[in-house]
């Protein structure tokens, strides 16, 4: 069982943060609903506040680690110029998708949209964060402040399941392949 | 949990109009640089990472500056929230519209 240190960099930055990040977005939701709305669910406990000052500085810090290995580690493999009169194409992804009219629109449309809405998440997460840091409990008091909070996080969540679920088919259609092979065990021989 | 009010919205509504407008900066700067050769070509502060590298980090540029500068316009202040959240929700809005390659095409 082996792996291209490519394809590593692109699980880092797909499943390591992406994933990792959709995960977290669904949690925060809730752990800021609950304490944002009190009384409408069951009450949160003394402990609570502090866990999500360290939850949404974990998902900044997430957040921020997708983008910057997508854009700066992984892209530029995605998509490095061909040789002229390169046939095979494997090794160059967006040309790859590009060469076939059955997948141009994954990189068209996929990745064009991806790799730019893909930075709303950490933004959004970032300001959501740093609200919640300075205001704390007090921010149930701030009714218009808070839906606003809110609905960036819910936009941060749409945003990374965007980038992610086409980040995921691009890599199914035209994967990132090269660099040196980890070994990762050995198989069994048949 | 106290049930008065102990800190201003102004520091809040600092953030959330900052990444408003990072975001509109965002789609604006897509939108430029798959509009304009010369914009593109501008944009590419890296170039494995294309133009990618220059709307990106110059939408973060934007976002901290005006965050910095409205944090210190408006902390300890009662600013009109309804308002300038609005406002927010519009730029994050335009924001993602710009970066969607189907409007962009269109416009």
């Amino acid at each position: 069982m082996e792996i291209t240190t490519r394809a590593l960099w692109t699980l880092i930055h797909g499943m390591g943060f992406g994933e990792l990040y959709l995960l977290a977005c669904s949690g925060a939701l809730v752990e800021l609903y609950r304490f944002l709305f009190p009384g409408r669910v069951a009450e949160v406990g003394p402990g609570s506040e502090q866990f999500l000052r360290v939850y949404l500085i974990s998902m900044a810090v997430v957040a921020w680690g997708a983008v910057l290995t997508g854009a700066y580690v992984v892209y530029p493999w995605y998509r490095a110029a061909a040789p002229a009169g390169t046939v095979d194409l494997a090794m160059y992804p967006q040309k790859l998708l590009m060469a076939h009219t059955s997948t141009s629109g994954w990189h068209s449309l996929g990745m064009e949209w991806k790799e730019h809405v893909a930075w709303f998440a950490p933004i959004s997460i970032t300001m959501a964060a740093f609200v919640f840091l300075r205001y704390g409990a007090d921010l149930k008091h701030h009714k218009q402040l808070r839906a606003a909070v809110m609905t960036f996080v819910v936009a941060s969540f749409l945003s990374a399941g965007a980038a992610g679920f086409f980040g995921a088919m691009i890599n199914k259609y035209a994967p990132v392949e090269g660099g040196a092979t980890i070994h990762l065990m050995q198989g069994e021989a048949k | 949990m106290s049930d008065t009010v102990r800190i201003t919205n102004g520091s809040g509504v600092a953030a959330v109009l900052a990444a408003g407008v990072g975001s509109a900066a965002l789609g604006v700067l897509a939108f430029a640089g798959d509009k304009s050769a010369a914009m593109k070509a501008m944009l590419n502060w890296y170039t494995p990472t294309g133009a990618l590298s220059g709307v990106t980090t110059a939408a973060i540029i934007v976002w901290l500056v005006v965050w910095v500068l409205l944090e210190l316009a408006w902390k300890g202040k009662t600013v009109a929230v309804g308002r300038l959240t609005t406002v927010a929700l519009i730029l994050l809005l335009v924001g993602f519209l710009l970066t969607f390659p189907p409007i962009v095409d269109l416009i």
